[in-house]
């Protein structure tokens, strides 16, 4: 299992297989966008018409959404709802836990059907999976920190309004 | 705990705030994102009551600029003060990286200010931190009430391990951004540890 309170730390190789399992998810199922979403609420990858949507937001709240959903499974002993589905009129939300550490969110229209999608994210799932647990092996072995270089001056000149 | 993503160039950081209710969380984070240039922010959102009680959480993101190439992203959280919001707050400190507690200065909130400390200290050790560990700072709000306690007593009372601490006016904004600057400081300090 991944350490929850470990720093996330993404690679262009595994973003870009995460990016891959993304695109190919919104091809297969046609569904409008995809998110991948850190449990922490931070945005991993997205594909489709995500550039119209505020990711960072939506990514935001996804997570809130699930750790308090998580929160109820917990106050019912239940391990972990690894799935959520919110139905609109016009667009539904599918989300599912992945690794126990990234969501997957497919945002879905009329143009494919709930069936369809909770398919194809089955498969994208392990995949996803799989990538997850080469991120977690890259974490435990030691890694360059390339923030070691960063100086006092270069942190107050952040600051320097 | 901090988001590197090597592809896009970006460290995400967590960053909560917290206190006892109506301290001036969500006051803090209103006037920072109305005095943050527009390409610096996204959007801010507040899941609160009809009443304007945060419900759940208050939402900036924050963009703060390059550093060695990587673009410095805060996400910026209040959790609800009132005490029966426990559960919520507890999942908002998940993936914390660095704490600003914010206390209300009134005399008549002192009893409450130390009741929300010791609820942070048992909350992040309940999922794994050590609040004398994380980046952390103190801010005392409302120093321009009538019934505002001397600062000395309220560090003495609220500051124990003299962590960096800031006299607030969040309605006019004083105090606000120094108090964020400090807070963000150390956790890119610690960022440079190794996070």
């Amino acid at each position: 299992m991944t350490n929850l309170s470990a720093q996330l730390v993404m690679y262009e190789e595994e973003v870009r297989q995460i990016q891959a399992v993304a695109d190919r998810l919104q091809q297969d199922s046609r569904a409008r966008a995809i998110l991948v979403v850190d449990k922490n609420g931070q945005l991993i990858a997205a594909s489709g018409s995500a550039s119209d949507l505020d990711t960072t937001s939506l990514s935001s709240l996804v997570a809130g959404n699930v750790a308090a959903t998580g929160g109820i499974a917990k106050l019912i002993e239940e391990d972990e709802f690894h799935g959520q589905f919110h139905e609109g009129k016009g667009i539904s939300v599918h989300m599912t836990i992945v690794g126990r550490r990234v969501i997957l969110v497919v945002l879905f229209d009329k143009s494919t059907t709930h069936g369809l999608v909770r398919l194809r994210v089955k498969k994208a799932s392990v995949e996803l999976a799989a990538v997850l647990e080469e991120v977690a092996k890259k974490a435990e072995s030691p890694q360059v920190n390339v923030f070691a270089e960063i100086t006092d001056q270069d942190i107050d000149n952040l600051f320097n309004d | 705990m901090s988001f590197i993503n090597y592809s896009s160039r970006e460290i995400n950081c967590k960053l909560v705030y917290y206190g006892p209710g109506l301290c001036g969380k969500t006051t803090n984070l209103q006037y920072i994102y109305n005095k943050t240039k527009a390409d610096a922010k996204g959007k801010m959102i507040s899941l609160a009551t009809e009443t304007e009680r945060t419900l759940f959480f208050d939402f900036l993101p924050l963009s703060l600029g390059e550093i060695r190439g990587f673009r410095t992203r805060f996400h910026l959280y209040t959790v609800p003060g009132q005490v029966f919001y426990d559960a919520s707050r507890k999942l908002i400190l998940k993936g914390v990286d660095g704490v600003c507690f914010v206390a209300d200065s009134q005399m008549e909130r002192m009893e409450a200010n130390i009741e929300s400390l010791e609820n942070l200290r048992d909350n992040l050790t309940e999922q794994g931190y050590d609040l004398d560990k994380l980046p952390y700072v103190v801010q005392y709000n409302k120093r321009d009430l009538p019934s505002a306690v001397p600062v000395e007593e309220l560090s003495e009372a609220l500051n124990p391990t003299r962590v960096p601490e800031f006299d607030a006016i969040a309605t006019s904004g004083e105090g606000v951004f120094d108090t964020l600057k400090a807070l963000a400081k150390q956790v890119l300090t610690e960022l440079r540890k190794g996070g």
